[in-house]
């Protein structure tokens, strides 16, 4: 009889736990990896929460709404056909100009993670740009890039079948795994490869013949060069049967698109990766296929699967929290807004994002940044220290700046921008009139890793802890 | 040295297999010999970098992109490099330039990830290993502790051969700011899980390897050609004249992934690569190192012989690599590729498994017993001279 009700009891703690307020740890953690920082007061709100009242609050909050204007230049498409006759002159004139707009697009997104009320909207836009990578270095356009984001924005919370039949003929996705060359007769697998690869199945759920196969359906997945919007070119598409997991039939692209979301495997290759993402470096193969049983039974809704995996008690086991490593955005931009870094440009943070390996909208390759250990080797923990470093010493020389005069060189305003930085280091300690333990506890995930005892106050004490390996996870 | 004198697949083993495990000094690697491993990252088009040219099949599958053969630098009757890479022909007069050819393993695969994880990792093709292959042969046969690290990676994020935990390796782009920042790295601290764990290893390493590199600096006098792949050369040059020892060193150079336009842009590459390496060469041969440096190119394949509609070249299988050093026999060696037996996917068969190569090595070069680091035993190339 004991032991029932003993059992009965055990049973119900979750239930509790469920019910109840999470408390300031879990806010922050639940904060530290839906956002880029997590500031006292909204951990002392959402402590008051019960985990699914906070997990839906944050989830209410996200919108495709951005709040920073894009830059000018966003819809006018610069086909590379009028570079056909163009001299040699106009056509370096033509790059650098790209590779100025491409500046600009990059500082526009790093200016929308800074001042957005929903980090977990551009967080999650990130992960799906990490997820259907796209980049720079070969679409070469900023104005198809730009249009990748915003339907990436429009679907970062909606329908993953909608998102993948979307993307799959995004312009920027279309040059960047050369649907244009895919033709009847004379295939392209990059696509077709790619989309079992890593866009849905994973590797080892597909065979060298489906590939095959699928890219013969994705021929005529094309792009206007004039308008740069996407164009089917009915006479190059391939009207054959084709046969590919385990069906046979005259598919088109979008037949095979859905043959693939008709595999549990997608379902549990998406969650694995959300799992990565937010919850531990291990997914558990039990939850992920409880989640990804939710996700599909959803017509995978995005929402669904990310609320579960926030909920689920995994992430709030001790042995997760901060068990993640923070990317070079999440350090960058975390850092800037943790501390309330008031920032003339961005540019600074742009290079500083790059060197840490992490250049937005210019992936290493089609497979995206690695992440998790990856992120740090010698070359780049250094670097995280040093701009680190660097921040918090930038304000203590700093000194007034002359005014800018017009027609300042690149470099002028790089320099400037970097010395505009600015860390009202009085109004933000204000938060921390109880002492160094919520100091701690705000700005690391964990205890500091370093074991030596500290005496020093103040920003020296900031520079500490920011430099503490710990800071470094989430 | 020509193929002639290759010793195929049993008959190169035939050569090596009497040898008792003993020959090998337990755990004591020769690391005062230096490997420096080349990546040309995307899967370089082997075909139009050794260019089988007395071959029709090659021009009849490549009709816009193949190298003219009036064009191409002779090696002998059938194979000639691409005209980019005259800068290497010194090298290969000199009989210190090896070509391998048709270089794979069974059953490839054409992802980039996957198949530059089964180069790394030296697995079977359906066999997922975390670790690298450097990484194996140092837990094996430990690098000395004075060294300053075990391997270094210039010009990538990315560990590749010297992945995983065991090895002490650094990634780094310049060796004056990387002595200059290490201050900034403690090491000191309880690692709590694995991320800290290994944010903490890193800085251990640094800390040792700067304190090592930081005293033991030199000038070098050779001069670099100014691009990324040169600076990397570098940078990896005077890591080795610091004195402070060095294994391995893997350089990066990137952009290979010519699926559309390749001609102006491998044209750019193999010359970068020629330069880089001879710039190497002349370091090495500053420092009094050429004698104990080996040099060679790998990638995770090579390209499809077809081109296909955009002047590029599709994912393949065997391909062609260098190998290079003052030691190294030159000359041709493996197996012209194989046009007229391409396999259902349209890509070559391969004549020498890559792990021959890494055998020649590991067993070769550093006098390790490479049967462990490769997960069984492989045939090394009979290029190196004693």
């Amino acid at each position: 009889m004991l032991k029932r009700l003993f059992v009965f009891l055990i049973a119900l703690l979750p239930a509790l736990a469920a019910g109840a307020p999470m408390g300031f740890d879990e806010a922050r953690h639940l904060l530290n990896r839906t956002s880029f920082a997590a500031n006292v007061e909204d951990i002392e709100s959402f402590a008051k929460l019960t985990r699914a009242q906070a997990v839906d609050q944050l989830l209410a909050w996200t919108s495709g709404k951005m709040i920073t204007p894009p830059p000018a230049w966003v819809n006018e498409f610069e086909s590379p056909r009028r570079l056909r006759d163009a001299s040699e002159e106009e056509r370096k004139a033509f790059q650098r100009q790209q590779a100025e707009k491409g500046a600009e697009l990059r500082g526009w997104w790093i200016t929308e993670m800074l001042t957005t009320p929903s980090p977990l909207t551009e967080k999650m836009v990130l992960f799906w740009h990490n997820h259907f990578v796209s980049g720079l270095q070969k679409v070469r356009s900023p104005v198809l890039m730009y249009r990748q984001n915003q339907l990436l924005r429009k679907h970062a919370f909606g329908y993953f079948g909608d998102l993948l039949h979307e993307v799959s003929k995004d312009p920027a996705m279309v040059v960047y795994l050369d649907g244009a060359s895919n033709r009847k007769g004379k295939p392209n697998e990059n696509f077709a490869r790619e989309v079992m690869e890593l866009f849905t199945l994973g590797e080892g759920h597909y065979s060298e013949q489906d590939v095959k196969e699928a890219a013969r359906a994705f021929t005529g997945w094309s792009i206007d060069p004039d308008s740069g919007e996407y164009l089917f070119r009915r006479p190059a598409h391939d009207e054959g049967v084709k046969t590919l997991l385990g069906r046979s039939g005259n598919f088109d692209g979008d037949a095979v698109l859905d043959l693939l979301l008709a595999q549990a495997q997608t379902g549990e290759f998406v969650v694995s990766k959300l799992w990565r993402e937010v919850v531990s470096p291990q997914p558990d193969a039990t939850e992920v296929r409880r989640i990804a049983r939710m996700f599909r039974d959803n017509r995978y809704n995005i929402k669904v699967a990310l609320r579960a995996l926030l909920l689920a008690d995994a992430f709030y086991a001790p042995q997760n929290r901060a068990a993640l490593i923070k990317s070079p955005v999440d350090l960058i931009v975390g850092t800037l807004r943790q501390f309330r870094f008031e920032t003339g440009e961005v540019t600074p943070f742009l290079l500083a994002a790059r060197q840490l390996g992490q250049d937005v909208f210019a992936p290493p390759n089609v497979k995206g940044w690695p992440g998790g250990e990856a992120w740090i080797n010698s070359a780049s923990l250094l670097s995280r220290k040093q701009f680190l470093e660097r921040l918090f010493r930038a304000q203590e020389m700093r000194q007034p700046l002359p005014a800018a005069l017009p027609g300042a060189s690149p470099r002028e305003r790089l320099v400037r921008a970097a010395l505009d930085i600015h860390f009202d280091s009085e109004l933000w300690f204000k938060q921390f009139a109880q002492g160094d333990a919520l100091l701690t506890k705000v700005v690391l995930a964990t205890e500091p890793a370093a074991t030596a005892a500290s005496t020093a106050q103040g920003v020296p004490r900031l520079r500490e802890l920011v430099l503490d390996p710990a800071y470094q996870l989430k | 040295m020509n193929r002639r004198d290759f010793l195929a697949g049993a008959g190169a083993a035939a050569v090596t297999a009497w040898l008792p495990d003993a020959v090998y000094a337990a755990g004591a690697g020769r690391y005062d010999n230096l490997l420096v491993l080349v990546e040309l990252k995307g899967g370089n088009d082997g075909l139009n970098t050794v260019v089988p040219y007395a071959d029709a099949e090659y021009y009849n599958l490549r009709p816009r992109i193949a190298v003219a053969r009036d064009q191409v630098l002779q090696l002998d009757a059938a194979a000639g490099l691409h005209p980019s890479l005259q800068p290497l022909m010194p090298l290969w007069q000199n009989r210190e330039l090896a070509v391998v050819q048709s270089i794979g393993y069974p059953a490839a695969n054409l992802s980039h990830f996957r198949s530059i994880e089964i180069w790394d990792t030296a697995s079977k093709s359906d066999q997922y290993l975390s670790d690298g292959w450097l990484t194996r042969a140092f837990a094996e046969a430990p690098v000395p502790r004075s060294f300053a690290a075990d391997g270094v990676v210039v010009g990538s994020n990315e560990m590749g051969p010297l992945a995983g935990g065991g090895t002490r390796a650094l990634a780094l782009n310049n060796t004056g700011d990387f002595v200059r920042q290490a201050r900034l790295a403690g090491g000191e601290g309880v690692a709590r899980n694995a991320a800290l764990s290994h944010i903490l290893k890193v800085e251990r390493d640094v800390t040792q390897a700067a304190a090592n590199l930081g005293n033991n600096s030199v000038t070098l006098r050779s001069e670099f050609p100014n691009h990324a792949l040169g600076n990397a050369f570098k940078t990896a040059a005077q890591v080795v004249a610091s004195k402070a020892g060095i294994a391995a060193i893997r350089v990066t150079h990137s952009g290979y992934d010519t699926h559309s336009g390749q001609q102006g842009t491998q044209q750019r590459l193999l010359k970068e690569l020629a330069e880089g390496l001879v710039a190497m060469r002349a370091a090495m041969q500053e420092i009094g190192r050429w004698d104990s440096t080996l040099m060679m190119t790998y990638c995770e394949f090579g390209r499809r012989p077809r081109e296909n509609q955009s002047g590029g070249t599709d994912h393949g299988t065997a391909n062609a690599h260098f190998v290079s050093g003052g030691r190294v026999r030159g000359g041709l060696y493996g197996l012209p590729p194989a046009l007229g037996r391409l396999d259902g996917n349209g890509n070559l068969p391969f004549a020498v498994d890559f792990r021959d190569l890494y055998a020649t090595a590991l067993d070769r070069w550093w006098g390790i017993n490479s049967a462990l680091a490769l997960n069984g035993r492989y045939t090394p190339l009979d290029l190196l001279r004693a």
